[in-house]
C-alpha cells in the first residue's frame, strides 16, 4: 500500500534534481539555442569558427549559421540552406547532422584553410559530405568564407515524354482455381562467387531478369555445411537494384558474418522475382566511370538525367572483376541529390584496398526512387 | 443434436445387418449414376422411415412398407459409397449402394504453365485437365482428351490423351513466332481455353550505328529482333558502353519502337559498344 506514494514521490524529487542539474549546468547547444547566442565554439581560432558553425548547422539554426558567416553577401539565406538540405526532396531533405570533424590544413595569422567533413543521418545510413572551407579573420574574429555550390534550378518547361510503362492486373479470389495468374518474371543467376572477408563470408554475383515483363527481384541464400546441414540464411538486403527490366543485370552482395568459408559444403541460392508496375523511365547515362587505385581505391563517375522526372534518390552499384571476368566485389553508394535533367551528380564508391589490386573491370547501374511516383 | 446422428446410424446398422439377415425385405441397387432417379424396395407391411447416408449427404423419408420408394433424378449428387436403413416400429434393416460419377462429362479443370514463355522451346508449355460430371464428381472412366495450341500463324499442335484416374496431362512445344496462342482441351463436347502468350527471345545480332550529333555521337541500334525473327518488346533494356582514355560512360536504355537511341559524349579514339542482358552486339571505333 505505501509503494505507490513513495514511487511518486521519488519520480517527483529525481524530476526536480535533473531541472535543477540542467538549469544551473545546461549543455552548451541546448544553452546557446534558447538564449539565441552562439554555441560553443570560439570564433577566437579556426577551429572553434568552424566547430560553432557545425553546432549551428546540426541544431538547424540556419539564421545564425548565416549570419556568422564572411561571405553572406555573395548568396542569400535561402541559397545557403538549399546548398545544405537540397532544393529539391532528396535523402539530405529528410536527414540530420549527427556529427563532424574539423581538420585544420593551413594557417598564417589572418587566413585558414580547414576540412570541414559532415555526417549526415539519412534514411539509408549515414551520408558523409565534406567541404574545404577558407576562413579569414576579421579584427580579433574568424569567420568563415562558405564555398556555395549553388543548386542548379530546372526552368518552368514542358517535357515531353513518351515513356513505357508495365501495369499488371492479377487473378482475383473469385477466379477458379485453375484459372491462370500472370506469370512470374524470368530470373536467372548468371554469376555466383563466394568470398572470405575478416568479417565473415560474402556471396556475389549477377542477376538477370531474362523475361520481357520488369520484375521486382531480390535474392537470398542458405550456406550448407558439408553434412548439408543449414548453417545461415541471409538476403541481400538493399546490395541489389530491386527493380530490373527486361534483360536488365543486377550484381548482389549477400554477407553471412563470423561464418567461414572453409566451414561451407555447398550453397543454396534462393532467387526470388514477382511481376510489378514499373516505368521505363528515367534513363540514367553514367558518364566518365572511372576506377581509381589504391591508396583510396574508388569507382568514380557523374550520373546524368537523360529524362525530364526528377530523380529525388540514385543507388548507384558497382560490380569490380578480375581478369578473368570473375566478380571480386560489389559496391555501392546512395547520392544524395536528386538528380535534376541533364544536371550530372558525382558519385564515389569505395574499394576494399586488398581488394583493388585484383579489380580489373567493373560495371555499374543504378536505380532511381521518385516521391510521388515508382520507381 | 447433430452429432447423435452419426451415432443413431451405426446403432441403426448393427441392428440391420441382424435384421436383414432375417427377412432380406430391403432391395437397395448395388449401383447407381449420380443424379440419376431410382428406387429401394421395402418389403413387409406398415410404415416405416428410410434413411440414406452419404458423403455430404443424408436423406429421410417416411415409407410405406411393401411397395418400392422412388427417388427422382438429382436426388443424390455426390459420389461415393451410401448406407441405407430401414426402421420400423418391429424391426430394422440395412444395405449399400454406390453412387458412381455420370458419364458425360459437364465440367473441365484445366491448367496450362506457363503462361508466358519465349518462343521457340520444345516441351515447355504443360496443359493438366481433370474431367468431371454435372456433380463436381472427378469422372475416373477413362475419356478421351484433345489439346490444341494454336495461333494464326503456326500449325495447330493436337495431342489426344486418355485420362488416368480422372486426370490427363501433355507437353507441347512453344510455337516460333510471337503472340498469344489458344490452348485448348476438350472432351466430348466440353472445353475450357487457356491463353498462352509467345514472348521473343533473346536479341539476336544486335548491331549499332553511330553519327555525329553535335559536340556528341549518336549511337542506335537496328531494329532489335531474336533468333526467329520476332521484335523484341519495347522496353527491353539495351546497355551502351563508352570506352576512353581509362575511363567509361555507360547507359541504360530501354527499347523504344524498336530500336534504343542515345546521345553519348563524343570522345576521339574511343570504343562504343552495345549489350543486351547477356548477348553482345558490335562494337564501333569512334575517330570523328
Amino acid at each position: 500500500m505505501i509503494r505507490g506514494p513513495l514511487l511518486a514521490i521519488s519520480i517527483a524529487a529525481a524530476t526536480v534534481a535533473l531541472i535543477v542539474i540542467g538549469t544551473i549546468w545546461p549543455f552548451a547547444s541546448a544553452a546557446a539555442y534558447a538564449s539565441g547566442e552562439h554555441f560553443g565554439g570560439s570564433s577566437s581560432t579556426p577551429e572553434g569558427a568552424v566547430q560553432g558553425l557545425g553546432d549551428e548547422i546540426r541544431a538547424q539554426a540556419w539564421d545564425r549559421a548565416y549570419s556568422s558567416l564572411a561571405n553572406k553577401t555573395e548568396f542569400s539565406e535561402a541559397q545557403f540552406r538549399r546548398d545544405l538540405t537540397s532544393a529539391y526532396p532528396d535523402l539530405l531533405t529528410y536527414a540530420s547532422l549527427n556529427s563532424f570533424e574539423v581538420r585544420p590544413e593551413h594557417a598564417t595569422a589572418t587566413e585558414a584553410d580547414v576540412q570541414f567533413i559532415m555526417q549526415w543521418s539519412t534514411v539509408v545510413g549515414p551520408s558523409e559530405v565534406s567541404r574545404d572551407l577558407h576562413l579569414v579573420k576579421n579584427s580579433s574574429q574568424w569567420q568563415v568564407e562558405w564555398p556555395i555550390q549553388k543548386v542548379p534550378i530546372v526552368p518552368p518547361q514542358v517535357i515531353p515524354v513518351n515513356y513505357l510503362r508495365w501495369d499488371v492486373i492479377y487473378r482475383t479470389a473469385g477466379d477458379d482455381w485453375g484459372a491462370q495468374d500472370v506469370e512470374a518474371p524470368h530470373v536467372r543467376i548468371v554469376n555466383m562467387h563466394p568470398v572470405q572477408r575478416a568479417e565473415g563470408l560474402v556471396l556475389l554475383g549477377e542477376l538477370l531478369n531474362e523475361d520481357v515483363v520488369p520484375a521486382y527481384v531480390s535474392v537470398s541464400a542458405t550456406l550448407l555445411s558439408k553434412d548439408q546441414k543449414p548453417i545461415d540464411t541471409e538476403a541481400s538486403f538493399d546490395k541489389i537494384s530491386h527493380q530490373l527490366l527486361p534483360k536488365q543485370v543486377t550484381p548482389f552482395l549477400i554477407r553471412f558474418p563470423n561464418v567461414s568459408l572453409s566451414e561451407v559444403g555447398s550453397v543454396r541460392m534462393n532467387p526470388f522475382s514477382t511481376l510489378v508496375s514499373a516505368s521505363a523511365d528515367p534513363v540514367i547515362e553514367i558518364e566518365n566511370e572511372k576506377l581509381n587505385p589504391a591508396p583510396d581505391a574508388s569507382l568514380t563517375g557523374q550520373l546524368t538525367n537523360q529524362s525530364g522526372q526528377i530523380a529525388n534518390v540514385a543507388h548507384v552499384l558497382g560490380t569490380f572483376y578480375d581478369k578473368s571476368g570473375q566478380v571480386v566485389w560489389v559496391g555501392d553508394q546512395y547520392v544524395d541529390h536528386a538528380l535534376l535533367p541533364q544536371t550530372p551528380v558525382s558519385f564515389n564508391i569505395h574499394i576494399p584496398e586488398d581488394l583493388a589490386r585484383k579489380v580489373s573491370s567493373e560495371r555499374t547501374v543504378v536505380s532511381t526512387f521518385s516521391f510521388g511516383g515508382s520507381e | 443434436m447433430k452429432p447423435a446422428l452419426p451415432v443413431l446410424l451405426a446403432c441403426l446398422s448393427l441392428v440391420g445387418r441382424v435384421a436383414l439377415a432375417q427377412s432380406g425385405s430391403l432391395i437397395v441397387p448395388a449401383t447407381i449414376e449420380a443424379g440419376s432417379a431410382f428406387s429401394i424396395q421395402c418389403g413387409g407391411s406398415g410404415q416405416a422411415t428410410l434413411y440414406i447416408s452419404g458423403p455430404g449427404q443424408l436423406i429421410k423419408r417416411d415409407v410405406q412398407l411393401g411397395g418400392s420408394t422412388w427417388f427422382p433424378a438429382g436426388s443424390l449428387g455426390n459420389a461415393g459409397h451410401y448406407v441405407v436403413f430401414l426402421s420400423s416400429s418391429s424391426a430394422s434393416e440395412s444395405g449399400s449402394m454406390d453412387v458412381l460419377p455420370a458419364e458425360k462429362p459437364a465440367d473441365l479443370t484445366f491448367i496450362a504453365k506457363p503462361s508466358r514463355l519465349p518462343v521457340a522451346l520444345h516441351g515447355a508449355i504443360t496443359g493438366a485437365v481433370y474431367v468431371f460430371d454435372s456433380y463436381r464428381n472427378l469422372i475416373n472412366k477413362p475419356k478421351s482428351v484433345s489439346f490444341e495450341l494454336s495461333n494464326p500463324s503456326s500449325p495447330t499442335q493436337t495431342h489426344v490423351v486418355q485420362t488416368r484416374y480422372g486426370a490427363a496431362w501433355t507437353q507441347m512445344d512453344s510455337s516460333p513466332h510471337e503472340g498469344k496462342d489458344q490452348f485448348v482441351a476438350r472432351v466430348e463436347n466440353v472445353s475450357s481455353t487457356r491463353i498462352v502468350s509467345q514472348v521473343p527471345g533473346d536479341p539476336c545480332s544486335l548491331k549499332m550505328y553511330a553519327k555525329p550529333a553535335g559536340k556528341k555521337v549518336q549511337l542506335q541500334t537496328d531494329p532489335v529482333r531474336d533468333c526467329s525473327g520476332n521484335a523484341v518488346p519495347d522496353g527491353t533494356i539495351v546497355t551502351f558502353t563508352e570506352s576512353y582514355d581509362n575511363s567509361k560512360s555507360t547507359v541504360d536504355v530501354p527499347l523504344k519502337r524498336g530500336v534504343a537511341s542515345i546521345e553519348m559524349p563524343a570522345h576521339p579514339g574511343a570504343t562504343l559498344s552495345v549489350a543486351s542482358g547477356v548477348v553482345l552486339g558490335n562494337q564501333i571505333r569512334w575517330n570523328q
